[in-house]
Order: C-alpha cells, then structure tokens, then sequence
C-alpha cells in the first residue's frame, strides 16, 4: 500500500478512499430512511398488536348481538354496530348518485377550460381538505338549524327535525365523503378505453346511451371501490356526528331517518372518555374498538382490490 | 356485468331492510333525558329499572354535562333535563322568554363533590381555602398541604359540567380556574386519572370515587375534617354538598310525570343509594 | 335495438317520435349530471356560508360584542367561556393549536419523507411489500382509535419515559397526530418521487452518482413540489383533526413553551363545548367563529398544497 501511495496511480486510489467515505455518508441517509420504514411498521405493529392482544377476548358473539347492560360495564354493543349501519346505508344512498353524477359529468360533458368545469374540480379538491368538526358544525348549522328547524315551521311541527337525527348525520357524512367518490368514479371512468365510446358511438348510440350501457357497468369496480372507501370512512369519523345524531345510550334501535343512533367510533370515545367506571369497561372498550377496526380493514381491503383490479387493466390496456 | 347485478342486490337487500323497519316505527316516543354526566349513571339505572317494570315505556338518557342538558332543554330537544347545579338567572329567562316560564325544578337526589387524590398520598384532610388555593393557583405544591415535596397535578371538568360550575361558585367563589388545570370530559375520566397519578388532584360527585381516596374536608381550620357520607351531606355537615335537578320546561305531565314520581318513590330512591348518591328523603 | 334509426317507410312517424324524445332524454341527463356537478360547488360554497353566518354576530351584533368581540379575544390570556364572566381569551387556543401542529410535523415529516424517499428509492421489493401495506392499515385506523391508544396506552409510556407532571399533554397529542398525518405525507411524497421519470435517475447514476447522491441530488429536488404539497396536506390535515386532540391533550387552555405541559386546541374546543351551547347565544356564535378560523387556515394550505401540485405536473410533464 504504502509504496503505491505516492506514484501514477496515487490520485486513483486517493479517489477511491474517498469515494468510500462518501459512501459512508450515502449508507448513513439510506440506513435513516430505511428506520423511518421501520419505525413505521413498528408504530403500526405495535398499536395493532396491543389493541389484540387487549380486545380479542371481548369480542364475543354475545357481544355482538347485545345491547349495552349496567351502565355500560357489561353486555355488548349491537345496537352501536346497527347505528353505523343504518348511517353509511343512508349515507351511501344519498351520496353515490351525486358523487357518480358529478363524475360522468366532468369525464364525458365538461370541457376542461370552462369557468363551472374549474370551479367543480376545485371545490372537490378543497372538500377534501375541510376539517372534520367544521363539518360537525356545518351539519347543526345548516342541517338542523336551518333546514330541520324550517321544515319543521313549514309543516307545524314542534320539534321533529330540527334536532339531530340519522338523516342529518348522514347528509353531513355525505358531503363529506363527496370528494371520495367522484375521484374514484372518475379514476374507473378513466379506465375504459377510448375506443369502446368511440364505437358505441360510430354506431349511433347517443351520449347517455353511450354512458349507460357501455361505461358505467365497465366503470362499477371503480365506482363500487368509492363507495366502499366512504363507508370506511363514515364509519369512523365521530367529529360529525357527534352533534348531528350519534347519542351515548339509547334504549331502542333507530327506526326512522328522525330517531337518534348508538355508532361505533362515538362510543369508543363516550367509553374512553366518560364511562362510569374505568376498569370495567375497559375489556369492553378494547372490543369496541377492535370491532370498528376489523370493519374497517374489512372494507378498506375490498376497495384495495377491486382498484387494483382496475389499475392491472388500465396498465393492460396501455 | 357481475358488479353490477350485485350491487343490484345489496341495493334491494338494504332497501328491504330499511322497508321492513319503517313498517314497525309505530312506536312510542321515548322520554328523553340530556345533561349531567355526574347523574347519567343515575338516569341510566333508573332508566332500566324503569323500563324493566313499565314494559313499553322508553327512557332514552344521555350524558354531556349540566350545560348541554340546559341548553337542550331551552332549544327544546329534550323532555327532562338532569342537573348537577341550579338554573342561573340567564337560563331562566331564556326559558321564560321562549316557553313563558323558569321551567320546573325537582330535586330528586342529593350529593356531595368529592375531592380525590391517588390512593398513596399521605394527605388525607385539607381545608376548604386549601383546596381553592390549588385549584386557582396559589398553591402548586403538596409540601404546603402537609405532603411531600412534589407539584400538584389539578384535574377539573371541562366547562359545560354542571360539577364545574358548582365547584366554580361554591369553592372558588366564583374566581377563574388556573390555566394549567386540565380539564377532562367526564368524572370517570378524572377518576381514571387521579388513579393514574400519584400527585393527582381532582373532584366529582361522590358516586364515583372507587380506586382513589377521598380527601376530608375542613369548612375552615377550625371545624372536623369529614368526608362525605349519606348523614354528613343532609346534614351540610360536609361543606360541599348540592341537590341534584331534573328541570322540565313546565310543570312535568304524562310520560314525564310519571317517570319522576317512581323516581322519588322508594323504589327510586333506593336505586340512588345503590349508585352511590344520597336520598331526597 | 338502440338508436339506429329506422327509416322503413310507414315507420317515419315513429322513427322521429323516437328521435325526439332521445333529445329530450340527453337534454334532461345532461342537465341533472350537471346539477350532479354543481353539489361539490354548492357544498362548499353552503359551508362557507353557514359556517361564517353563524360566525357574523361576533363582528355586527352589538349585544354579543358586549360579551365577545375581535378585541375582546386579545385582551385576556384566560379561555373561561362558562362563569359569571365569560373569558374567551384566543392565545391559549392558538398558542395550543400551533405546538401540537409543531411536534406533530416534527415527527411527521422527517418520518413521511425519508420513508417515501426509502420506498421510491432504495427499498428492495421485500420491503416495500411490507411498507406499503402498513402505511394502507396506518392511514385506515379512525382518528377516534388513535385518540384513544393515545389517552390508554401511549399516555402512560411517555409519562414513564419523560417524567411529566401531565399525562396527556402536546407531546403526547402531537405523536399521536404524527401517525395520522403521516400517511398523507408518505403518499403524496411517494407519488411525487415515483413520478419523476426513470431518465432522470438513469442519467444521473450513468454519470457515476450513487444511489443516494442521485436520490438526494436529482430525483427529490426535482419531485420537490410534490413533497411540499404532501407537506402542506399533511399540515392541514393536522390543524384540522379534532378526535385526537380531544382524548390526548388534556384540553388546559394554558399558554406555555413546553411539550409536556397540557393543551387545548381549537378544534377541541369547539367539540367540547358545542354540545353545551344555547344556539344564538355569544358562546355558540364564538365556537363558530373558532370553526371559520380553522376552515380558512384550511382552506389557505390546501390551496397552496394544490398550487405545488400544478407546479410539480408542469414541471415533470415538459421533461
């Protein structure tokens, strides 16, 4: 080493140290992402794990199928389960035909530099970002002060709807899953190719012929995979419904668009946060929660499916 | 295309569903019950109770602190609101104003606002101007109440408790909480905490103190140190005792009346033993 | 049969009945899909609205002044709403807000942009088939699940590891909130990096780079409004989040400098105290006012995280 360090080749090997030490400090950034992976998996095992570990054992089939017992310390949390129900069916009812709409427009009727076709492409953007309590607030606002409250003078009513309700928290919901559905819709619209509009069209089909027979069945993955994606989600924000419609305890099952509804992410926060005796629910806190995350992952994982499905036959088809 | 004849179906399943429950909404309209989450436990029990000897009947309770039973039941939104302190001037005059009286009071419990502390602190007594001494900031450390030498960690309520406010007239004198209290949403919540937290401080109704050490309260330096007990609170020998409300927008009638009457009736009261309260009679 | 005319003689009448009535229908879809459209616009639009109508009486209604006013929130360093005074001093919510928003990013985003740098740049596939799933599992737990591992679990953890006198508190707040933020970062980054194309990195290396001088030299430089945008989306979203604030942070409206000393945002301000509210009152128009403050800041970040955006796709789609 020591005859070759000074010589024709020096500069060479001089080079090559201190590529290496270079190396070192490249090794040193590419060792802190890969601990930022890891620390990810870890934190996500770790929250996974202890929620499992903790709520397995509760996670009865009598703790599915009965209601709240004793102040909250026993029984089972049905009635909860049947609430979120009831509200993402509503929800979704209300919410997919607008959100697919607003979708086939903006893929087959917009042109792309019109004035209305920006301003939907933005406030679709910027829905998206709206804070969830803001919704919360927009829901009593808007949804049962002034449309409750002037239904209920419009039809002589004393308190109906103007307080909250399934309907109200659903309508909230909603709006704010809008956004969801028309990115996904139109991902799926996307997907089927040019050349099938373009011959259903050669053959005299009209435009909404064209969209009925021909796209929106190919496109129903993608517009499934949205409104999958907003049940997942409307079943667990609590910030909405929490003044909309979502109650601690009631003692019978909603069973009209007015009536009030038990749901899953509120009770883990009333459990959480003001059960009336700690140690005792917590096993049923645990499976609470537990079950909202199993619904969840359920349907998050269906809508990863079907839009990998979509993705594999967009990459077939270019 | 096999999506769409399922969704088809799911559609129709949901609809069928949603049908076959609408046809058996010709139920009746439940009592609802809103406001203080120190007396929800309470309303729950009595709810089930009565429920359980009234088949039929439907008591609907929910909890959010005196403030929000209030405040629905001036916006009307609720039958029976449940209190843990009294109406204020304001409140009855926004009653008066939009239902053309202060609403109704009946005190259908009594109870008495417990301090607690971890199970291990050595302090067991403190004076009432002790107690708002911590609570408004002048004192911060548990060597000045006869502890050791460690901060105090101040729980409270959060602010639309009735818990709150009463603590807030009848202890502080009507003085502003210290900043650096921190507020949680529900008495078990400050329960769980002081639990938790060797150096913890905290308050609410006496129902609730299990798994944490009640403190015994001097009225000032001179009189006993006592704690809060069923004899003590009617008395008013312990000093921060207060009558537990249902207020109703006029005098209480039908579905109301009769679910306040079993209240007050020995059946009732006995249940407010039960969860730890104190009876009217 | 659809929509092929028929021009059989004997049949005209009908043809053009037929004809006539196809161009009602597509006037008729074409009008609702656009209605359809216009509810985006008209939900933004109505929340705007209602939310700064609520809002309006602290700035015009002189009776709610008297108890609530613009100067009213800068004159006193207490948040008391409820009391014989009400004291709605801002500087504790906002001073709150911003250091759960800070320790929050600080652990985001280091986080979030190292790992998408990891799995657009380094990862060998096995781990990217571990990363991404965990980030999907991560960006679906309900904020409510992760408020509550918070207040349960991770309360007591940190209590132990730093010895605070409060147990819920901004740190505690603020890592909790890093988890839910962390996946809009990761994924937007992630999209950015990925969107540079291949060419760049390729001629980047075939010039005797290595991999971390081209990831860091190269591709994040040129993906750089992509990961702003993330940023920014993941900064809104956390000055937004309500549920886990309101479980982890032990809402004192208190104004200090330090981590672990509890706080009260502004979003949870308005969760906790909305339910208690007589509608129209001071109170309930303040809470409002609380709710147009954080829907413009919002709404201000995610204009700009959409401005970057743009940049970003013009950029890339000239290469």
């Amino acid at each position: 080493m020591s005859a070759a360090a000074t010589g024709p080749l020096a500069g060479g090997l001089a080079r090559g140290r201190a590529a290496r030490r270079v190396d070192a400090a490249g090794w040193g950034f590419t060792a802190l992402s890969g601990f930022a992976a890891l620390l990810i998996v870890a934190m996500v095992a770790v929250i996974m794990g202890n929620i499992v570990w903790f709520g397995w054992r509760a996670v009865t089939w009598d703790f599915l199928v009965k209601a709240p017992a004793e102040g909250m310390t026993a029984g089972g949390i049905f009635p909860a389960i049947f609430g979120t129900a009831a509200l993402v069916v509503l929800m979704v009812v209300a919410l997919v035909p607008f959100g697919v709409g607003a979708a086939i427009y903006l893929h087959e009727y917009a042109r792309p530099e019109a004035w209305f076709t920006r301003a939907v492409r933005f406030s679709v953007n910027n829905l998206a970002g709206v804070p969830s309590i803001v919704f919360g607030l927009f829901g009593l606002g808007f949804f049962i002060q002034f449309v409750g409250r002037g239904m209920d003078r419009a039809l002589g009513l004393d308190v109906v709807w103007g307080q909250p309700s399934l309907m109200w928290a659903a309508l909230t919901l909603a709006l704010l899953n809008l956004p969801v559905v028309i990115v996904t819709t139109e991902e799926a619209l996307r997907t089927v190719g040019h050349d099938q509009r373009e011959a259903s069209l050669a053959l005299g089909a009209t435009r909404w012929q064209t969209i009925r027979n021909v796209l929106l069945p190919q496109a129903m993955p993608g517009i499934l995979t949205g409104a999958i994606l907003s049940v997942s989600r409307g079943a667990g924000e609590v910030a909405p419904i929490m003044f909309t419609g979502a109650a601690y305890f009631l003692p019978y099952l909603p069973a009209s668009p007015t009536d009030q509804f038990m749901e899953l992410g509120y009770h883990v926060f009333v459990l959480a946060t003001q059960s009336p005796d700690v140690d005792q629910t917590r096993p049923l806190l645990y499976g609470t929660v537990l079950v909202l995350l199993l619904l969840t992952f359920a349907l998050n994982l269906t809508a990863i499916l079907l839009r990998a499905r979509l993705r594999a036959r967009l990459a077939g088809r270019s | 295309m096999r999506g769409g004849r399922f969704i088809l179906y799911a559609a129709g399943l949901a609809a069928a569903l949603a049908l076959s429950h609408w046809g058996c909404a010709q139920r009746e309209r439940a009592l609802t019950i809103k406001g203080s989450d120190t007396m929800v436990i309470l309303g729950q029990r009595w709810a089930e109770t009565y429920m359980k000897e009234h088949p039929g009947a439907l008591v609907q309770v929910t909890g959010g602190g005196s403030g929000t039973g209030i405040a629905a039941l001036i916006n009307g939104t609720t039958d029976i609101c449940q209190s843990s302190r009294p109406l204020k001037d304001d409140e009855k005059r926004q009653l008066t104003e939009k239902f053309g009286g202060p609403g109704h009071e009946t005190i259908v419990a009594m109870d008495g606002i417990a301090l607690y502390a971890h199970q291990d602190n050595p302090v067991s007594e403190m004076t009432l101007d002790q107690v708002k001494a911590v609570y408004t900031g002048a004192i911060t450390n548990w060597k000045d109440l006869g502890g050791p030498d460690a901060p105090v960690v101040v729980y409270s309520r959060e602010n639309n408790s009735g818990t709150y406010e009463y603590f807030k007239d009848h202890v502080l004198g009507g003085a502003d909480f210290a900043a650096g209290v921190q507020t949680l949403p529900g008495t078990a919540a400050v329960v769980n905490a002081v639990a938790q937290e060797p150096r913890a401080l905290g308050y609410g109704g006496a129902a609730y103190a299990k798994g944490v050490k009640e403190i015994a309260i001097r009225r000032d330096a001179s009189s006993p140190a006592v704690l809060p007990s069923l004899e003590t609170v009617r008395s008013g020998e312990y000093p921060i005792a207060r009558n537990l409300f249902y207020y109703t927008r006029r005098a209480p009638e039908g579905a109301a009346k009769a679910f306040i009457d079993w209240a007050l009736s020995e059946a009732g009261q006995a249940i407010v033993t039960e969860v730890g309260y104190y009876p009217v009679r | 049969m659809s929509g092929v005319p028929n021009t059989i003689a004997g049949d005209r009448s009908t043809a053009l009945a037929r004809r006539g009535r196809r161009r009602w229908t597509e006037a008729f879809v074409s009008v609702v899909l656009r209605l359809c459209a216009f509810t985006a616009v008209a939900g933004l639009l109505l929340i705007m609205v209602f939310v700064f109508r609520e809002a309006l009486p602290i700035l015009t209604d002189p009776e709610i002044q008297r108890e609530a006013s613009i100067a009213k929130f800068f004159a006193t360093p207490l948040w008391q709403p409820v009391g014989d005074v009400p004291k709605y001093g801002l500087a504790p919510l906002l001073v709150g807000t911003l250091k759960v928003v800070m320790v929050a990013m600080l652990f985001a985003v280091p986080i979030g942009v190292l790992a998408a740098i990891f799995a657009s740049e380094f990862a060998p596939p096995g781990a990217r088939e571990a990363l991404k799933p965990a980030i999907e599992i991560l960006a679906g737990i309900p904020s409510v699940v992760l408020g509550f591992f918070a207040l349960i679990v991770m309360a007591s953890w940190l209590q132990g590891l730093t010895g605070s006198v409060s147990r819920l508190n901004a740190l505690n707040a603020g890592i909790a909130l890093a988890l839910g933020v962390i996946p809009t970062i990761f994924t937007v980054c992630e999209d950015a990096l990925r969107a540079v194309p291949r060419s760049y990195r390729e001629a980047s290396l075939a010039l005797g780079a290595s991999r971390w001088q081209t990831a860091w030299n190269v591709t994040l430089p040129a993906a750089a409004a992509g990961v702003a945008a993330g940023v920014l989306l993941g900064l809104a979203r956390a000055v937004g989040e309500t549920m886990i604030v309101l479980m982890a942070s032990g809402n004192a409206a208190l104004v200090s400098a330090s981590p672990l000393d509890s706080v009260r945002t502004l979003s949870a301000s308005i969760a906790a105290e909305l339910a208690e509210v007589v509608f129209g009152s001071a109170h309930y128009s303040v809470l409002f006012f609380l709710g147009a403050i954080l829907f413009v800041t919002t709404f201000v970040i995610n204009v700009a995280a959409g401005l970057f955006v743009e940049r970003l796709r013009r950029r890339l789609a000239g290469a």
